[in-house]
């Protein structure tokens, strides 16, 4: 029994992941009075939410009365180009001012409007402003709030501990396997329910702005236990990340930048933009820049600026400017804030942009304009959900955060993410919880599982020969970003894929050096495994929808189809190997329907 | 490019040594590019902690030079040509492996500290807080926990005994932010001299020198503490008031 053999422990329910959704999902968990384990590849509070800039999007209606939850849930779809899950979509936007609020009582300080409320700024996408904030440091306020509430509601925090394997006991996962990351040792967590909350997949390419750990473990760890993942295709790559200097390129700049009055610029100082406003969103875009500049003042009489069209239209116009030569010395393109507005206004509302360009880039963004490209972002696709439960089509296996499809679609608007984190993370933890309490029968961990899992574990200290880790993973990178980058092809994607067989052979001989204690080659080594399986199915489910749509764009199939607009692109696994197919989107009902007959 | 000669320290809890790398150096890179590069061609077992990459996660503390910094975020034109550069695990931590250190002390110490306990709302249900009430404590949110401030501070740098009961610099603006918040109704203060120690600080602001975050630590947090500690505990006029009137915010 893997009892005698590993150390174990045993919970209700554990989250794997300490970002906003973990933290929000077993805070929750735990106040239903369960068992709780929270387990994290890092230390506490330095998950991904730490990096978060702009701001939680909230129809709180502080700063426009006018706002409320169904023009918010109206922005969502339109900014998602209609495939978002619509009952994700409707829930995450009547139900992110509550999280908001409570985020207050448990002590954050958002900025404030001047009859001391909390201050709401614009973002792209977003019909009102909307996004509660803290400057451009929003995500370390959520985290540090979440995590100094969570350590006194009686959790077991596991951290710097990966998980590999999830076990199973027939149809449910009943725990997880990994290893402390300190010492080597072999890990196993009994659970009722699992929650992952892991985040994206953004390391599997070159340019990005996601750290090492976004190496696409919850949807690895979800789609090997038999779950379905949707709308892999979609990778949002945001429009503004550091071009230069070379060692900092595609670390974030805040939409919060435009937010607040910035524009972008070509080489020959033109507002391009305008040169970019698609049919879909002519409407409400203004087409001059007068209109444009005084849109920030004045909601009502003017249309928004296209400099804040959704992030999927901004990365596609910046990666046209650049091809047409109109770039800036560093292949991007300018991002001025410096002639817009008054440095005052620049340093208190962008403090963390002033310093990280001052101290990396060398450059005083309140005198000279930066130069952004697009970055690898985020992923829209994930593990396909109950929209109100957050549970996978496995059960006792629940989802939360940016792990989880359908929320946003085809494209997730700014702000967004941070209150889906809150949103769906209290709802996997109520319904984890629920579910760990309706438990029937014992927990039984099969310990021919564990012993598979420990096994691939440490299969790399076997091998002689085989190759640096380091090196796969690289070319793995530079494989993504080439062939399935912002604009795709078939030919490209057939390629990546023949590529990723090459690489996954490679991987099966990995080798590594030293020995189990704090080795981050080794760490390397097991996270290829998950980073070459969601490589996979982004080029899979990308050469299986042919058409282009938020952050999917095929210049093969370069028009949006109606057709396709009515599916997801599903993954599974299926007899060792990943199966693809098209299954139809749930149905949004009439009265919701009824939202997008209106003007504009 | 030019190559950099790197001493960087591989070793665990038992002891070690620094070892001498040569890499080479990008324009604009950092210190941490540097050990990423010598991680992925020479020692891909060296141990370093990292995140965010850009200042904001506080994970990749180090001593470089002898400086505390973050890897991230310290220029390597900052330093000579030609001249190695030394870099070390925060010495103030017990080492785990190479640049990788034991930081526990900071999570025992961040679980003792008495949460926020917040007023009722107000009649609509809402709270309401004025920028100006809040812009201090804002200040002290801004701590990316990279534990700077603790490894560098006197009291405990060269004073395991000492740890038990000081809680070090990072804890006293969390104590401070609590304090002055305008919605909370704890009266921490007892729990600020004793627990926290803040007495055995002697304001050599060494850990306001090394925040990457440049929070004013001495200035806006801890001298204020010490300052209400005075007043509450060695005053006579306010002991003899206090024994009289009911206090506002109810103890930990």
């Amino acid at each position: 029994m893997a009892n005698q053999d590993y150390e174990v422990h045993e919970h209700d329910v554990i989250v794997i992941g300490a970002g906003g959704a973990g933290l929000r999902a077993a805070i929750e968990a735990a106040a239903q009075g369960v068992s709780v384990g929270l387990v994290c590849k890092s230390l506490l509070g330095k998950a991904h939410t730490v990096m978060a800039e702009g701001g939680i999007a909230a129809a709180l209606g502080n700063v426009w009365p006018e706002d409320n939850w169904q023009v918010h849930f109206r922005d969502t779809m339109r900014g998602g180009k209609m495939l978002n899950n619509w009952r994700m979509a409707q829930l995450h936007a009547q139900e992110a001012p509550e999280r908001v609020l409570e985020l207050e009582r448990w002590g954050a300080l958002f900025d404030r409007t001047k009859d001391g409320r909390i201050l709401q700024r614009d973002f792209g996408g977003h019909r009102y402003a909307r996004l509660a904030h803290v400057g451009d440091r929003t995500g370390l306020e959520m985290i540090r709030t979440l995590q100094y509430h969570g350590i006194h509601q009686g959790l077991d925090v596991y951290m710097e501990c990966t998980i590999t394997r999830l076990l199973k006991d027939g149809d449910r996962v009943v725990g997880a396997v990994g290893y402390w990351r300190e010492s080597g040792r072999v890990v196993v967590f009994k659970a009722k329910a699992v929650i992952l909350a892991t985040g994206g997949i953004g390391k599997a390419w070159k340019i990005t702005s996601n750290s090492w750990e976004y190496t696409g473990d919850g949807h690895s760890l979800a789609l090997w236990a038999g779950a379905d993942l949707i709308d892999m295709e979609f990778v949002q790559f945001h429009p503004t990340g550091m071009v230069w200097p070379p060692s900092v390129r595609g670390i974030l700049v805040t939409e919060g930048v435009r937010g607040d009055g910035g524009t972008l610029k070509n080489s020959e100082g033109k507002r391009f933009m305008f040169d970019y406003i698609p049919e879909f969103f002519k409407g409400e875009t203004a087409d001059n820049e007068a209109e444009a500049d005084r849109w920030y003042e004045d909601k009502k009489n003017n249309r928004r600026t296209p400099d804040l069209l959704p992030r999927d239209e901004v990365a596609r116009a910046i990666n046209s400017e650049v091809k047409a030569g109109r770039g800036s010395p560093h292949g991007g393109v300018f991002l001025d804030i410096n002639t817009r507005r008054p440095a005052d206004y620049i340093k208190k509302r962008l403090p963390s942009m002033y310093h990280q360009f001052k101290e990396l880039a060398g450059v005083d963004i309140t005198k000279e304009p930066m130069e952004v490209g697009p970055t690898c972002h985020y992923v829209m696709g994930g593990v396909r959900v109950d929209a109100d439960t957050a549970q996978s089509t496995v059960k006792g296996l629940f989802a939360a955060g940016e792990v989880a499809g359908g929320m946003h679609g085809s494209n997730r608007l700014g702000g967004n993410s941070l209150s889906d984190l809150l949103v769906f993370g209290r709802r996997a933890g109520l319904y984890a919880a629920l579910y760990a309490k309706d438990f029937g029968g014992t927990l039984v961990v099969d310990s021919a599982q564990v012993e598979q899992a420990a096994r691939q574990m440490l299969a790399p200290f076997e091998r002689t020969g085989g190759e640096n880790p380091y090196a796969i993973q690289s070319d793995l990178q530079d494989t993504m970003q080439a062939l399935v980058g912002i604009i795709r092809n078939e030919a490209d994607l057939k390629e990546a894929l023949k590529r990723l067989d090459v690489l996954k052979a490679r991987a099966a001989k990995v080798r590594v050096d030293g020995h189990r204690q704090y080795n981050p080659g080794w760490h390397t080594a097991l996270d290829l495994d998950s980073l070459l399986t969601v490589a996979e199915c982004s080029a899979l489910a990308a050469l299986e929808r042919k058409e282009s749509r938020g952050g999917h764009t095929r210049e093969d199939h370069p028009y949006t189809d109606d057709t396709w607009g009515k599916v997801n692109v599903v993954v599974r696994l299926k007899d060792g190997r990943i199966q693809v197919s098209r299954e139809p989107l749930p149905e949004m009902p009439p009265d919701l329907k009824a939202l997008f007959q209106e003007r504009k | 490019m030019p190559t950099v000669t790197m001493h960087v320290f591989r070793g665990d809890a038992r002891g070690g040594d620094f070892k001498e790398y040569r890499v080479e150096a990008d324009p604009g890179m950092v210190v941490l590019d540097l050990i990423h590069r010598i991680q992925a061609t020479q020692a891909t077992d060296l141990a370093v902690r990292w995140n965010c990459k850009a200042g904001k996660c506080g994970s990749c503390s180090a001593e470089i030079d002898g400086k505390p910094r973050l890897m991230c975020m310290t220029r390597m034109d900052l330093f000579n040509e030609g001249e190695p550069i030394s870099v070390a695990p925060i010495r103030g931590f017990p080492a785990i492996r190479d640049l990788v250190t034991d930081v526990s002390y900071n999570y025992v110490k961040a679980k003792q500290v008495p949460p926020l306990r917040i007023k009722p709302p107000e009649p609509d249900g809402t709270y309401r807080m004025m920028q100006e009430d809040i812009d201090r404590i804002q200040e002290f949110h801004k701590c990316i926990e990279c534990f700077l401030c603790q490894d560098v501070c006197h009291v405990i740098r060269d004073h395991e005994e000492n740890k038990r009961a000081f809680a070090g610099p990072r804890f006293f603006i969390k104590l401070a932010s609590l304090d002055m918040h305008p919605l909370d109704t704890v009266d921490r203060s007892a729990f600020v001299k004793d627990a926290a120690g803040v007495g055995l600080c002697n304001i050599t602001k060494c850990c306001t020198e090394v925040c990457p975050e440049h929070i004013h630590i001495t200035d806006n947090a801890i001298i204020p503490l010490k300052e209400r500690m005075a007043d509450e505990f060695f005053d006579p006029v306010v002991w003899l008031l206090r024994k009289f009137r009911s206090k506002k915010k109810q103890p930990a």
